[in-house]
């Protein structure tokens, strides 16, 4: 759960979208005008492809969701905190499409503090019970309400329209959650498990650039290639922080491999930040 | 890069008209804008002739440094109010990245100390602007950045890591451990430096900011720090700068308009070591942390004797002026030495020798969370020609005996050769990599 959630980037990018097509039907030779309103490439079977998989992370959300939320009411604490990771990553690879629904977010997803206390659920509430409290006693009904929320995002996310600039934005806000939350260790303060989410991000920041990739070669091939080595380095580090197969705490890291963690996040997010030029025409 | 930059000059009416994209594309026949940003000429021709067409088209001339040269900006030039120095580690490993950074930095810096922006206004909604956008409508601010190498860039842990090994002069080796030094690994070292300097904080720091983004993917931060002296708007005598003790620091500077003293004492000469470096300088950094609350409760006299200056004229003692040479035979009446034999002054001086430019900074960095008390001190900058004759005796002595040192400590360090100039059409670094 971010701040600044995406719905109002949407509206944005939305906005502007509006002011192209206005421009573009006016027959002024204004050149200063067609330059601000870069026509969007045909990109339809990428926005397509993005929707599926969204929704298929998020269906998977959902199953991955009921086995913590199991664990939770059938009060095996290990099993439930054995699952909880993993179980959010789907929803953290999603971020740009999951985040949209402004009022489940923050049901799903917040902080303690993001919101009042009274009306403080979903995951990190249980997550609080599960490492500060090591108990799920008292958190049933949390669990209840969250896997109901998550099964109305399922429901929800079928009516969202992906525009181009949802993943254009969507990249790197993706990473600009990781640089916000992630990489400082608060998003999971209780069970600091942090790399997980960390490398969902990625993983969704990843999955837009390879989508894109084709189009974003034919405009700039150096770009492609230098997001593409970002991305590889990112990978290559975050494999280093794995042992047995499973992220180490974010605890368990050491100073100058949290920087580099960050550093590498600027290096890859600085690049792919240009990839708006596929819409230019 | 060259053909562009020849384009300008044949077309004197083009500095005439208001640049925009559209002619500029017509003048240098670049289809893409990526192409057009990577152009130095314009910067470049700006810089050369004073022309900076600012946002507001009202750059003051008197407050752009020319970035072209024989030599960098910002080591003979008269300090500004503001510094914003980094020291970064060069994470690519490929040298055709370093070149291209270096080549990508001189585009950008000819731009910014001209007063423009590191890239034309964005066309393209989807994408970041180019330039960061906090000094829109600011005056340049007499900004000057100074690029400089560290020995770990030939080597590092023993790896010739870019093929250059052959080219590290013999001078650019870190610096000996002097006694009572407590350096700090955060404030240490470096592969690269920008020193930014400007009249201005706001000016200087976003240079510091599109550098570093620029530079992303290639190199990061390792430390940074920024530096204060008073403003000169509120020092309408133009006195020697006091530093955070209250004493005047930086007197005994040599003549920078003497090319003479320079070529002797500050820029490295032909015969000195490697060419690449002819027309450059050793700069030497060290972050001294003051205990001003211990000096603040220290006597007048104290205090005097520990600079062998007069706190309120900044003459030596035993003098009356600020510029009087330093006499250290004068005794009192009793025949004691009027500069005690550990005062700061005379163990820099020494035997008169050792000439360094100096260009320090104090800063304030909060409180230390550790201790309560500020965080405050001196980013001592100094420029020479041969850090083993110059810098390092000097600082042998003072760090044996001076009586400075009871109320410091030196925690930063590190020494980077800065680079000679470059001329339109060529890149801070061209004879190097």
């Amino acid at each position: 759960m971010r701040m600044f959630g995406l719905s109002s980037v949407l509206l944005i990018s939305m906005s502007l979208l509006f002011g192209c097509s206005a421009n573009e039907q006016s027959p002024k030779k204004d050149t200063k005008s067609k330059e601000t309103a870069a026509p969007a490439a045909d990109l339809e079977d990428v926005t397509k492809a993005y929707r599926e998989f969204a929704i298929g992370e998020i269906s998977q959300f959902v199953k991955a969701t009921e086995e913590f939320t199991d664990a939770v009411k059938s009060g095996n604490i290990e099993k439930a905190k054995e699952l909880y990771p993993t179980a959010r990553m789907y929803y953290e690879r999603s971020e740009p499409i999951a985040e949209v629904f402004g009022d489940l977010d923050p049901k799903i997803d917040a902080r303690e503090g993001d919101v009042p206390e009274e009306e403080w659920t979903g995951y990190h509430r249980i997550e609080k019970g599960l490492w500060e409290e090591n108990t799920t006693k008292g958190y049933e009904e949390y669990a209840d309400q969250l896997l109901k929320d998550t099964k109305l995002l399922r429901a929800k996310v079928e009516t969202v329209e992906v525009t181009p600039d949802v993943l254009i934005t969507g990249a790197v806000d993706l990473l600009n959650e990781v640089s916000t939350s992630k990489v400082t260790g608060e998003e999971d303060r209780y069970s600091h498990t942090d790399l997980y989410d960390f490398a969902a991000n990625v993983q969704g920041a990843e999955k837009i650039y390879e989508l894109l990739q084709s189009d974003l070669a034919k405009k700039d091939q150096a770009l492609s290639e230098k997001i593409g080595e970002h991305f590889n380095q990112v990978n290559q580090l975050l494999e280093k922080h794995k042992k047995d197969g499973k992220y180490i705490l974010y605890t368990e890291l050491k100073r100058p491999e949290i920087k580099e963690l960050s550093q590498a996040i600027d290096a890859l997010a600085e690049p792919l930040s240009q990839l708006g030029i596929v819409m230019e025409g | 890069m060259s053909d562009s930059s020849k384009k300008p000059d044949k077309e004197p009416t083009f500095l005439d008209k208001q640049v925009t994209r559209r002619n500029v594309l017509k003048y240098t026949g670049i289809g893409s804008l990526g192409a057009l940003l990577g152009a130095s000429s314009l910067g470049g021709v700006f810089a050369m002739t004073n022309q900076a067409p600012s946002k507001t088209g009202k750059a003051d001339k008197n407050e752009i440094i020319p970035f072209y040269g024989e030599h960098q900006a910002g080591i003979i030039t008269e300090a500004q109010n503001n510094v914003y120095f980094v020291s970064m580690d060069v994470i690519t490993t490929k040298k055709e990245e370093v070149r291209l950074l270096f080549k990508e930095w001189t585009e950008a810096v000819a731009l910014m100390t001209a007063g423009n922006p590191v890239g034309e206004p964005s066309t393209n909604h989807y994408m970041p602007p180019k330039d960061t956008g906090e000094v829109m409508g600011l005056s340049p601010a007499n900004l000057t950045i100074t690029f400089g190498v560290g020995p770990s860039l030939f080597v590092l842990e023993g790896k010739d890591r870019f093929g250059l090994k052959h080219k590290q002069p013999k001078e650019l080796v870190d610096l000996p451990k002097f006694p009572f030094d407590s350096l700090e690994k955060e404030w240490t070292g470096g592969d690269l430096c920008v020193q930014a300097c400007a009249d201005d904080p706001q000016v200087a720091f976003h240079a510091v900011r599109n550098l570093v983004r620029i530079a992303r993917g290639k190199a990061t931060i390792r430390w940074a720090q920024e530096g204060f002296q008073r403003s000169k708007q509120s020092d309408p005598k133009q006195e020697t700068p006091r530093n955070l003790f209250g004493f005047k620091d930086g007197i005994v500077n040599p003549d920078v308009k003497n090319n003479q003293e320079m070529d002797k004492g500050i820029w490295v000469q032909p015969d000195d070591g490697p060419n690449w470096l002819e027309g450059g300088s050793y700069l030497i950094v060290r972050r001294i942390q003051m205990y001003i609350e211990v000096w603040d409760r220290s006597t007048l006299k104290d205090q005097e004797e520990t600079f062998g200056r007069y706190r309120e004229s900044g003459a030596p003692l035993g003098q009356k002026l600020e510029m009087d040479p330093v006499n250290l035979e004068l005794k009192d009446q009793s025949g004691k030495l009027m500069i005690p034999e550990n005062a700061h002054v005379r163990l820099a001086k020494g035997d008169g020798k050792q000439v360094i430019l100096r260009r320090p900074y104090s800063y304030t960095n909060g409180m230390d969370a550790k201790t309560g008390s500020f965080d405050a001190g001196l980013l001592f900058i100094c420029f020479q020609r041969e850090p083993s004759k110059q810098f390092i005796p000097m600082q042998q002595r003072l760090a044996k005996m001076d009586k400075l040192n009871e109320y410091t400590v030196h925690k930063g360090s590190a020494i980077f050769a800065c680079l000679p100039g470059t001329s339109l059409g060529g890149f801070i670094g061209e004879t190097l990599f």
